[in-house]
């Protein structure tokens, strides 16, 4: 019997890779693409679209050729994706118009304060679960029509089209300009601030409240069904399954039970627990999400808590300190010494998101003092990734009826064992990492799977799964405790450094 | 005899013109010091940065000494990015042998585990990652040590203690052992560390093919070993071909 292949596609914020995984979800093929994160002004991040069309058109042969894989041996594509970046491009021409906004943009700040204040946080939690953020794409089509000339006009005219990562990358492999699918699935739409969260449809309420005209919009769709086939890249091929990065790892990871949850360590971290088919609202400061919807089966819900900087904190110690040459050597300078010193890095580069949300904030490093050297930084740097997903864990236990008994993590941070060790130490539980950390891909690959008939069901993919690694906590409780403390001694000194503009 | 390699000789010259000054040189100024050719220069410049002996800096593209040539001596993979660049064809070692998957790099006369990948069979297990290993007891210790990465002396000179009566104690075994394994390209350690436990590795190289660390498969003999006590062929493949794919990552150009 010929061996048969999912294609899985993570579009994700730092690179675009293909990855090819055989009947046992095991990892056959990776080819990978980085391309350029663009920093025009402070706190402004973009990607150019068309270089990411452009990385997806090269690995996905490069996958194929290392492997030695033909493409009909390819029973389906899924795709996962970096979430609530924003694309708008030409309906006609299909060229991007302008870069694409990243979610890790925080241009739109003077509108969330404004929405926050009027009509207020309930207004945005009873119909799309999410809190008004620098986060989400609605804000940023809010921006971009207010400060494109004759945008708005152009988008109530029909001629554009608005999109996450996922929505691009599907319209240009089905053809584009030349009939594309325009279609999103409930993950990524339920991101956008435009999706009701319980019909999972588009809120007339919202998009009125966000003067976002329906035209420009792609149709919702469930995160696995046959959407259509690919018509160049690997034509012929069916297009199966598309979800938000984050909930691709929940899927990948198999937390398919209620209570079951991951932590994914990447440039952000992002930690999912699965609610089942109850919307839970978090009283805690978490955000209620869609976690996937499998064809026509009732949708699963998440609870999640996002943390905007933990993997992006070690490539600014990389690229801007350049303390270190290779992100890997922050656990080597790390262990050259014993402990952090007595210093704290607080990472609010771009303000706290789960479980403070706070825009005001701005990043601290504090006890300092002559004797702190490279090394007690490096700590620090690990450490604030430990300590943050203690708090968004503490946010979970407290919204949710099952206290978190263990943590499955991926990402590339699970490499660092250094880091692992402090998380399962910090949290008082074991962290478990699965055999494949590829976990991103893997779900994508799980669900197109499902759809395409390749994978009969759940159960099967549940058994997939296995434990690679597992740190359990080995931390003293006072100590665990006081550098709690210090830690949130120092957050509290991080609040507050952008003053609130002066209200006219 | 073949004579001197025109190439290298440049290139050394490049080097020491590097080094003779403070002030970073650009490549006309590196060419014409030298009386080579533009393109000629260049080429033997990028090779150079591309082992790091020399960097470029990225407002002027001027050329400098790299920081690889300070630390020659030490190991130049830093052993977390050995981990990280490894990762992903560890597990799918472990997910395909159905045996635990171990890195080793040598640390003061030992093998120190540097990555652990549990048995995927969900038992418990705790991680090795930090434990060291007796270099002439272990598969992962002999490829070390066939392939230079550690020397001999240092095996001998920690005393090659008896862990089981398989072990190689004897100075002219051991050497046997290690042109085998320098002939096979891997190397097995069945029940010479621990009865009934065996295990397979084989090098993982960087640039130049420079043996920077060893990937190993083990778990008990009769599930790494046939009944006839000879490592499994389908592992030994396995093994290999994990190798080579995190070699090439690494930026080895014939594996």
């Amino acid at each position: 019997m010929v061996e048969r292949y999912v294609m899985s596609i993570d579009q994700g914020t730092n690179s675009t890779r293909c990855i090819l995984f055989d009947h046992h979800g095991r990892l056959v093929s990776v080819a990978q693409r980085e391309h350029q994160q663009h920093f025009p002004r402070p706190g402004w991040v973009e990607h150019d679209a068309l270089e990411i069309w452009r990385n997806l058109q090269r690995v996905v042969p490069e996958a194929l050729s290392v492997a030695g894989i033909a493409a009909g041996d390819v029973v389906a594509i899924g795709l996962a994706n970096q979430r609530e970046t924003t694309v708008l491009w030409d309906r006609l021409t299909g060229a991007p118009l302008g870069r694409a906004i990243v979610w890790q943009d925080t241009r739109t700040a003077p509108l969330v304060e404004e929405f926050r204040h009027r009509p207020g946080d309930d207004f945005f939690l009873e119909r799309c679960g999410l809190p008004p953020s620098t986060y989400f794409s609605a804000l940023r089509i809010r921006w971009l029509f207010d400060h494109v000339n004759g945008l708005e006009q152009r988008a109530k005219d029909g001629e554009v089209l608005f999109g996450t990562m996922e929505s691009w990358l599907i319209w240009n492999l089905t053809g584009g300009a030349d009939g594309g699918l325009h279609i999103t699935d409930a993950t990524n739409a339920s991101r956008t601030m435009l999706m009701n969260i319980r019909t999972l449809t588009w809120d007339e309420e919202l998009l009125t409240f966000f003067g976002v005209p329906r035209p420009m919009l792609p149709g919702i769709r469930p995160s696995a069904e046959s959407y259509g086939d690919a018509r160049t890249v690997l034509p012929g091929i069916r297009i199966t399954a598309a979800l938000g990065d984050q909930q691709a790892a929940l899927f990948g990871q198999t937390c398919f039970s209620p209570g079951e949850a991951k932590c994914t360590y990447g440039t952000g971290s992002f930690l999912l627990l699965n609610t089942g088919t109850d919307m839970v609202r978090s009283r805690h400061g978490l955000l209620s999400t869609v976690a996937y919807k499998i064809g026509d089966q009732p949708p699963v819900y998440a609870l999640e808590g996002s943390i905007a900087v933990t993997g992006a904190l070690v490539q600014w110690f990389r690229d801007r300190l350049g303390l270190i040459s290779s992100a890997p050597e922050i656990e080597t300078l790390a262990r050259t010494v014993e402990d952090n010193g007595g210093c704290y890095i607080v990472p609010a580069f771009s303000g706290l998101f789960a479980p403070r949300w706070r825009s005001d904030a701005r990043g601290v490093i504090v006890g300092l003092t002559s004797y702190i050297t490279k090394g007690h930084l490096a700590r620090a740097v690990l450490e604030a990734t430990g300590w943050q997903t203690r708090e968004v864990v503490d946010a979970m236990n407290a919204d949710s009826s099952v206290a978190l008994k263990q943590l499955k993590v991926d990402g590339g941070m699970t490499s660092d064992n250094l880091l692992m060790q402090f998380v399962a130490d910090v949290l008082d539980v074991p962290v478990v990492r699965p055999m494949v950390a590829e976990t991103v891909s893997l779900g994508a690959a799980y669900a197109a799977g499902l759809a395409a008939g390749f994978w009969p069901d759940l159960e099967v993919l549940r058994r997939n799964w296995h434990r690679a690694a597992q740190w359990l906590p080995d931390m003293d409780p006072e100590r665990r405790e006081s550098e709690y403390d210090n830690w949130q001694r120092a957050v509290e000194r991080s609040l507050g450094w952008i003053k609130p503009p002066r209200r006219t | 005899m073949a004579g001197p390699v025109q190439s290298i000789e440049r290139a050394a010259a490049i080097l020491r013109l590097l080094a003779g000054g403070p002030r970073r040189l650009g490549l006309g100024e590196v060419a014409s010091s030298l009386g080579l050719a533009k393109g000629t220069a260049h080429g033997i410049l990028r090779t150079l940065q591309h082992v790091d002996f020399v960097e470029q800096d990225e407002a002027t593209g001027k050329y400098q000494l790299g920081a690889a040539l300070l630390h020659l001596g030490t190991s130049y993979l830093d052993v977390n990015e050995l981990r990280s660049r490894s990762i992903n064809w560890a597990d799918a070692l472990a997910a395909r042998s159905g045996e635990a998957v171990r890195l080793g790099t040598p640390l003061e006369g030992k093998v120190l585990i540097v990555h652990h990948v549990f048995r995927p069979d969900d038992t418990l297990q705790t991680l090795d990652v930090g434990a060291l290993l007796p270099l002439h007891a272990s598969s992962l210790g002999k490829v070390l040590l066939a392939f230079g990465t550690e020397p001999v002396e240092s095996a001998l000179e920690s005393g090659l203690e008896a862990y089981t009566r398989h072990t190689l104690v004897a100075r002219e075994q051991l050497t046997r052992a290690l042109a085998e394994v320098r002939e096979l390209g891997w190397a097995a350690e069945v029940q010479e560390m621990s009865m009934g436990e065996a295990g397979l590795a084989s090098p993982i190289r960087g640039h130049g093919g420079l043996v920077v660390g060893a990937i190993g498969l083990s778990g008990p003999v009769e599930r790494i070993c046939d009944n006839q006590g000879r490592p499994r062929s389908s592992l030994v493949t396995l093994l290999r071909e994990a190798a080579r794919a995190i070699s090439r990552d690494l930026g080895a150009a014939r594996w």
